[in-house]
């Protein structure tokens, strides 16, 4: 009966509610944002708003079942509606999404001004969600009251977790090769439709908790973050899934603390986490790509040395060039980086100071030959 | 029409009118350039990311004050250009993720400070709601002079800058090998674009404002291919959808005037999609069809040609159902064609048998034309061979067809 009284405890509904957004979303967005299409769930989430008051129109059902079915149709709706666009050739296909989902949000938006002066979906919950409030709307699953959000929620993440699982090779290829994948008849376009319509029907069970336009961060920002930290497609899932689920934390007690939105904090938390990424991942983030040039700049100083000395060795000039005074006067380095050069030489065993004067070690010395003649490496280091 | 002139003569209506001209020429005219550098999204991304500078806007000035507001949106606005820019140059991150990336957190972000400033009870609050997706009534008259400060400076800039951004625009390439310096350029270009999602903020919304960058300018696309026309015919679309949609929210209960005014500007757009005289679809499909019918019919009438020449009879009859079998689908309409044309004409024929045709003097001359122009080649290499010959060129036929 523990699992049926953190149902009753409602910061956990609420966080368990973000942290499943996340991950449904991240299941997926992993793939769209490898394929560059992050703007169409852009796209899906706004027209999606058209979706859910049609529906609602025709049915009166703010949620379940018949919304998602309606949700699957918008996405599937909006995207061949941007491709029928982008077919004519008349639109390039940025516009065509820029065109089509704003087109569909406004006749959304009038609908329900039109028709729902008093029905909680107002314009407000429709940007931001309630995530605030999931836990009030509840149904009764084996006798323990489960809110509806939280439901619905799980069953999407579920479907989506075996979607991905079972068709993983096929994404996978879909997402790097669309080419070889279309030759090997894994057909990569019916693939990209379940993948957008399963976008979509994520986007209306999360429309509640976090509304349309939250729902693009749950979808693109996690898996970027990801993105920036690895290079495996499991592992970009993997990491996205988690930062979703230390962001709907991290986002709750913030927004505790500052008294703010939830959803809003939860996504801006995820942006948190992509900035991190930026910054101090471990190969792409910016902290690292800097190092790198930077060691990629005094290895070249410390080639320019040896090739240097390697070339006047043995010379009637060796006694001049191969001096200190000749690396500020002939190769132009000023005295500071003489010295942090050379000590990164010496510490190298590369280059051995006497006096004023620089010796190459073997070590030097064979890297000198290295760089200036490539094609005796083997020949120098083989046994015979 | 007096009822008419009292309604536009009305101080709000008058307002609102003025207000509407005023977003669609800005946006317009500049999201011309969103469009032809297909950066169409850009523009939703900075219309998104305005959101936080609005609410800080509002939270430093203490009031729906549109000056610190508009402020406000454009510093937010950039700072998400400027996100996105650094995520497409520095990191890994393919430019629709970043357009993506900088559109949802800043929009997190302005929620979060929206949120911020309902708790804090300040009575001016209301207001802010009009600014997701617009309000048409609620702009005042000191609005419209800093919203036509903002056009006329953007639009001098744009003036004065012309040379240069037509040519980024088309060849950026060429631009850089003349020395032009087209990053500050890019950067400028983009920050007008910002300048007029602001000027809009407050009728179309945060929300719509991407649309009223893309939709205009496809529009007036559709109806030139000059750059200084297009730019004019933009402005001009986007300041009547402006203009009908306000008035629309204004007079009807409670319908938000941003959505308005984009369905406004999305008819305009699909009227010209169909219907636009050079590119339109309906005059695209006409004409392919036409074409369609015009090879059809030239099949035929080779056909009919080679029949007769291969029975060494110049008026050698042929059944319709032949015909038909042969081409493998109704030749009657591409047959009826040709005999309006003079070139086919109907030939006697047994009561229990189908309609007979033989070809024309006049059709024996077009077929012969039509098999020249079809491969001048073929036709002198193959001529002694006519098996080879016809062989050749039906299957070339059937070539130009599937291919048309």
């Amino acid at each position: 009966m523990v699992a049926a009284e953190l149902l009753l405890n409602i910061p956990f509904v609420i966080i368990a509610t973000g942290a499943l957004v996340g991950v449904a979303a991240s299941l997926l967005g992993a793939f769209l944002i490898l394929r560059r299409s992050s703007m169409l769930a852009d796209a899906i989430s706004h027209s999606i708003v058209f979706g859910i008051v049609v529906v609602w129109l025709l049915t009166g059902q703010q949620s379940g079942p018949v919304q998602i079915a309606g949700a699957a149709l918008t996405g599937v709706l909006t995207v061949s509606l941007i491709e029928l666009l982008a077919r004519t050739r008349l639109v390039k296909n940025d516009a065509a999404i820029g065109l089509v989902f704003p087109a569909l949000f406004s006749i959304g938006v009038l609908l329900l001004n039109l028709y729902a002066q008093d029905v909680h979906i107002d314009t407000h919950t429709v940007l931001l969600g309630e995530i605030g409030f999931v836990w009030l709307d509840s149904v009764l699953l084996g006798g323990v009251e489960v809110p509806q959000a939280l439901l619905s929620m799980a069953v999407v993440t579920l479907v989506n977790l075996v979607f991905v699982t079972l068709l993983y090779k096929e994404l996978k290829l879909m997402s790097f090769d669309e080419g070889l994948a279309r030759t090997l008849g894994y057909m990569p376009g019916v693939l990209f439709y379940a993948l957008l319509t399963l976008t979509s029907t994520t986007a209306v069970a999360a429309f509640d908790a976090v509304g349309a336009i939250l729902f693009v961060a749950f979808v693109i920002v996690p898996p970027s973050a990801a993105y920036l930290l690895t290079d495996r497609l499991w592992k970009m899932i993997l990491y996205g899934s988690l930062i979703s689920i230390v962001s709907s934390v991290a986002g709750y007690y913030l927004a505790v603390l500052w008294n703010v939105s939830i959803g809003g904090t939860m996504a801006l938390t995820t942006g948190g986490f992509l900035l991190l990424a930026l910054l101090f991942g471990p190969r792409y983030g910016l902290i690292a790509q800097e190092l790198r040039r930077r060691g990629q700049y005094s290895a070249n100083d410390r080639r320019a040395l040896v090739v240097h000395l390697y070339n006047h060795e043995g010379s009637a000039g060796q006694e001049e060039e191969n001096s200190l005074p000749a690396l500020r006067g002939h190769l132009h380095w000023s005295s500071g980086k003489v010295e942090r050069v050379l000590d990164q030489a010496q510490a190298g065993s590369l280059v051995a100071v006497e006096g004023e004067q620089l010796r190459l070690t073997p070590a030097g010395r064979s890297l000198a030959r290295e760089i200036l003649e490539p094609w005796r490496k083997t020949e120098g280091t083989s046994p015979a | 029409m007096p009822q008419l002139l009292a309604f536009l003569s009305d101080y709000t209506i008058q307002n609102v009118m003025i207000g509407a001209a005023l977003l669609g020429i800005s946006s317009g005219a500049l999201g011309v350039f969103a469009v032809l550098r297909q950066q169409s999204l850009l523009g939703d991304t900075l219309s998104h990311a305005t959101l936080p500078g609005v609410a800080l806007g509002f939270m430093v000035s203490g009031s729906r004050h549109l000056g610190s507001i508009m402020f406000g949106a454009l510093l937010s606005g950039m700072a998400a250009a400027l996100l996105v820019l650094i995520l497409t140059r520095r990191s890994r991150l393919k430019t629709d993720a970043a357009l993506g990336i900088g559109l949802s957190t800043f929009f997190a972000l302005g929620v979060v400070l929206l949120t911020r400033i309902q708790q804090s009870g300040n009575a001016a609050q209301g207001g802010l709601d009009s600014f997701l997706f617009g309000q048409a009534a609620a702009i005042l008259r000191s609005d419209l002079w800093l919203m036509g400060a903002l056009t006329l400076a953007a639009l001098v800039l744009l003036g004065l800058l012309w040379k240069e951004f037509k040519l980024i625009t088309f060849d950026p390439l060429f631009a850089r090998s003349l020395g032009i310096p087209v990053v500050l350029l890019e950067t400028v270009l983009t920050l007008l674009i910002a300048l007029a999602i602001v000027i809009g903020l407050q009728m179309v919304g945060v929300v719509l404002m991407a649309a009223m960058v893309v939709a205009p300018a496809v529009a007036a696309r559709q109806w030139s291919v000059r750059l200084e026309r297009m730019v004019l015919l933009s402005a001009l679309i986007g300041a009547g959808g402006g203009i009908v949609g306000a008035l629309l929210s204004a007079t009807g209960a409670n319908l938000a005037t941003g959505p308005l005014i984009v369905l406004a500007i999305s008819a305009v757009v699909a009227f010209s999609l169909l219907l636009a005289p050079q590119r339109g679809l309906l005059r695209t499909a006409l004409e392919r069809r036409r074409t369609a019918a015009h090879l059809r019919g030239s099949r035929v009438l080779v056909s009919l040609q080679r029949l007769s020449a291969q029975h060494g009879d110049r008026s050698y009859r042929v059944e319709q159902g032949m015909l038909n079998a042969y081409h493998r689908q109704d030749t009657g309409a591409g047959l009826r064609e040709l005999e309006r044309r003079g070139l086919v004409r109907r030939a006697p024929h047994m009561p229990e048998e189908g309609t007979h045709w033989e070809l024309s003097d006049r059709g024996h001359d077009e077929a012969e034309r039509v098999l020249q122009g079809l491969d001048p080649g073929n036709g002198t290499a193959n001529a002694n061979s006519s098996g080879s010959n016809s062989a050749s060129s039906s299957s070339g036929s059937k070539g130009v067809h599937g291919g048309g």
